[in-house]
């Protein structure tokens, strides 16, 4: 059931953001929505956390939440991490909505790096927090020069890095922030979520929006927009296959947390998304 | 038969600015036309431009005034004067020279030096390289040499790799600046031998010997040059 | 064996040539066509007045000392630099391109594809820290290339033209000899093919060993692709060993171009034969 808090906290405007401030990147997000990954770059503003906690996807979902939203917040797919749990109290204090830990009943999930296993739907918010927004800066430390290399769609230095991975590994490596091409034109980082996630992206009917606080971007992928993670012909984009079932639910589909449990090393492996895991569980009590 | 190398009222003058100003008048108003299968031979003393003259209807040096005609496939054209890339078209079809150095390029192999204008005429690798092997074998270079850079083979050995070279192909006009200078009597013999072949095949021979045997036996005419002051006539 | 000439007569002669084609069709009509191109940074620093034609498969040479403006007209030519005046027109199949005119796309699109540029210190034109097999693949991958195990057939094919070693392939470029990297760079470039391929001093830091090398492998690959080059160098051995032909340039002018040979043998203006006097004699 979706938690009801008490009204917003007085003092503040609703959800912190002053209107102004909002209506700046909201705008942001209707271009970032209008060009499928590109990067917007928007006027980001102090947030009462430090940078890499989540500034810019608390940003976003400040400027587009409405009292009548319903707000999950994960961390790594956790509802209940400090930072999930701390972000999620904010807006109960500052905006007095409701909040949720269950994926079907959110109207906006604020991210850190999973994508829920239960599938999103029509009119959901996906807001992903983003460390570093810019898939070429690996190569390219000048902004000048990437901003180039977007508009004229040089990226045979993506399939440089994946070619290198290749090389060192004999498989693309790369397990998170795996680069993708968006509506056939930007290559976009999506935020670090496990290549698990990617296929997710691909679409997707619920809208997608990232923010980056610190490097002060926003981009987006609208409701249907084709994601096509980058690959070689011959070594196609694959997901990692889950190595076991999950410890709690038995889940053999979802993304796992490895655990090391006790001082003998011993490992087990639980379900990333606690609320898809939970809902497992109770769903087998119930049948039981 | 129609001439295919006219040369008239050549003149060459070199204005050196280094150390100061020194002009050397070297040829002046030098005409003569060779026709195919005929060797004319540039005599009289030295210091006469001999050499001179012969870098110049290869476009080594620049003419200072006057024509130089070569009938080439495409008909004729004005050397003097000419385009870089019209001389060079030039020795790559119709213009063949032997100095008598060779110019040796690091790592080059002997056998590679002498495939290369056949090469760049575009002739298969293999009937190149039977070519070459053939020409080095007559011309008694050992076996052991040819897969080595020619810049440590003696200077006799260097002069016939450059004459292999140069009879790779056939050159329907061909310069010989003293191609047996450095030849024992048995390799000169050999050269004076691909001398006539080339006549014998419609080259043009315009050449330099020194070796009064040499000169009498391939000499079709003479072109004799006397000091800048005197008139060159062709006997 | 007795070589007899008569194979080489010729009516014998056109089975085995081409024939003789060179200043008719595709290589008769220019490729680069240079139009008064000036950039000056100062009184006589820099370029200018700078007009000439290079054709497809010429090799044309840059020389001079340093300070006459060779690096900035090459730059200029090779679209890094745009020219304060005058224009540099490329012939792509049969149109021609404006290359200060061209939007950017067009020109990085030229650059990668049909130009080359081989920098002097390689560090400048490798990524260093990724291996050589993707270097020589990057171009590749840039025009869409999406296949590994060709791309690795295509970097070992490369790496054999320019004499490194296949087993090579995955060690990155610090792990290599300056004569390497300067050979592995030149396989970078000439990967995709291009048509015209710049060149800034390329033998410039090397020991004089490793630069033979170096240049015998730049002439045979000239050839074996039929490139045209242009090659900034001062070192006049390089000039008459790679260039067709060459231009002399002094304080930001040309002062004399012409055939390699014919300049070197028979130079006309005061400071060409002050620069071929110079030359130590071996």
């Amino acid at each position: 059931m979706a938690n009801m808090s008490e009204t917003p906290q007085p003092g503040y405007n609703f959800a912190y953001l002053d209107e102004g401030s909002k209506r700046m990147i909201r705008r942001g997000l209707l271009k970032a929505v209008a060009i499928p990954g590109f990067q917007v770059p928007f006027g980001g503003r102090e947030m009462p956390l430090p940078y890499g906690w989540g500034t810019g996807g608390i940003q976003v979902t400040a400027s587009l939440i409405t009292p009548e939203d319903v707000l999950k917040v994960i961390d790594q797919g956790a509802d209940d991490t400090t930072n999930a749990v701390s972000i999620r109290q904010f807006f109960e204090r500052v905006a007095g909505i409701a909040s949720t830990t269950r994926t079907r009943e959110a109207t906006i999930v604020q991210t850190r790096h999973r994508i829920p296993e239960t599938p999103l739907e029509p009119g959901q918010i996906m807001v992903f927090q983003v460390p570093i927004p810019e898939p070429l800066r690996f190569i390219e430390p000048s902004e000048t020069e990437t901003a180039t290399l977007h508009a004229l769609s040089d990226y045979g230095v993506m399939h440089v890095k994946l070619y290198e991975d290749i090389v060192r590994h004999g498989h693309i490596a790369t397990c998170y922030a795996y680069p993708v091409e968006v509506n056939g034109r930007y290559v976009m980082d999506p935020s670090p979520i496990p290549r698990f996630d990617n296929p997710r992206l691909h679409m997707s009917p619920a809208l997608m929006l990232f923010g980056a606080g610190r490097e002060r971007r926003l981009y987006a992928l609208p409701p249907h927009t084709e994601v096509v993670s980058l690959d070689f012909e011959d070594y196609p984009f694959e997901i990692q296959r889950p190595e076991a079932a999950c410890a709690i639910c038995g889940s053999t589909e979802s993304y796992l947390d490895e655990l090391i449990v006790d001082d003998a090393g011993t490992r087990r492996h639980v379900c990333s998304d606690t609320d898809y895991c939970q809902a497992r569980v109770k769903a087998r009590e119930a049948a039981a | 038969m129609d001439a295919i190398l006219k040369v008239s009222g050549l003149a060459k003058t070199f204005v050196l600015r280094q150390p100061r100003d020194t002009v050397i008048e070297v040829l002046r108003d030098i005409s003569f036309a060779v026709f195919p299968g005929e060797c004319l031979v540039l005599s009289g003393p030295s210091g006469t431009g001999k050499s001179t003259l012969l870098r110049i209807l290869y476009g080594n040096y620049l003419a200072s005034g006057g024509s130089i005609r070569l009938r080439q496939e495409t008909g004729w054209i004005e050397l003097a004067g000419a385009d870089p890339r019209c001389v060079l078209a030039a020795r790559r079809h119709t213009l063949g020279y032997v100095s008598q150095f060779l110019r040796v390029i690091p790592r080059v192999t002997a056998l590679d030096v002498i495939m290369e204008p056949a090469l760049l005429r575009g002739y298969a690798k293999e009937v190149a390289q039977a070519k070459a092997e053939a020409l080095l074998v007559r011309l008694d270079i050992p076996e052991k040499l040819w897969s080595l850079a020619p810049g440590t083979f003696s200077g006799g050995e260097q002069q016939r790799i450059n004459i292999a070279r140069s009879f790779m192909v056939f050159w329907p006009v061909l310069l010989l600046d003293e191609p047996t200078a450095s030849l024992d009597g048995k390799n000169r013999q050999i050269v004076l031998e691909l001398i006539e072949e080339a006549k014998a095949a419609g080259s043009a021979i315009v050449g330099i010997f020194h070796d009064a045997h040499a000169r009498d036996a391939v000499a079709s005419r003479l072109l004799y040059m006397k000091d800048e002051k005197e008139r060159a006539h062709v006997t | 064996m007795n070589v007899r000439l008569r194979d080489a007569q010729p009516g014998a002669a056109s089975q085995l040539e081409v024939p003789a084609r060179a200043l008719s069709g595709e290589k008769a009509r220019p490729l680069l066509q240079v139009d008064d191109v000036c950039r000056l940074f100062g009184p006589e620093q820099g370029c200018q007045e700078v007009s000439f034609t290079l054709y497809p498969g010429e090799v044309l040479g840059l020389v001079g000392e340093s300070g006459s403006g060779k690096s900035t007209l090459l730059s200029t030519l090779s679209g890094r630099l745009p020219p304060d005046r005058g224009r540099v027109r490329y012939r792509d199949g049969a149109d021609w391109l404006d290359l200060y005119a061209a939007g950017e796309g067009r020109r990085r699109a030229l650059l990668r594809t049909q130009w080359g540029f081989v920098e002097q210190n390689p560090r400048d034109g490798l990524r260093m820290s990724v291996s050589a097999g993707a270097n020589i693949g990057e171009r590749l991958m840039a025009q869409g290339a999406r296949h590994y195990g060709r791309l690795r057939q295509c970097a070992l094919e490369w790496l054999r033209h320019v004499e490194i070693d296949a087993a090579r392939i995955d060690d990155t470029p610090e792990t290599f000899s300056g004569g390497m990297r300067q050979r592995l760079q030149i396989a970078r470039n000439l990967v995709s093919g291009p048509r015209l391929v710049f060149m800034d001093e390329p033998t410039g830091g090397l020991d004089v060993s490793v630069q033979a090398r170096i240049l015998d492998l730049l002439r045979n690959l000239v050839r074996e692709f039929d490139l045209s080059v242009i090659l900034v160098t001062h070192d006049l051995a390089v000039a008459r060993l790679l260039a067709d032909r060459l231009m002399v340039m002094r304080r930001s002018r040309i002062v004399e171009s012409g055939l390699t040979d014919q300049i070197l043998d028979d130079p006309q203006h005061p400071y060409t034969q002050l620069l071929v006097s110079s030359i130590l004699q071996v």
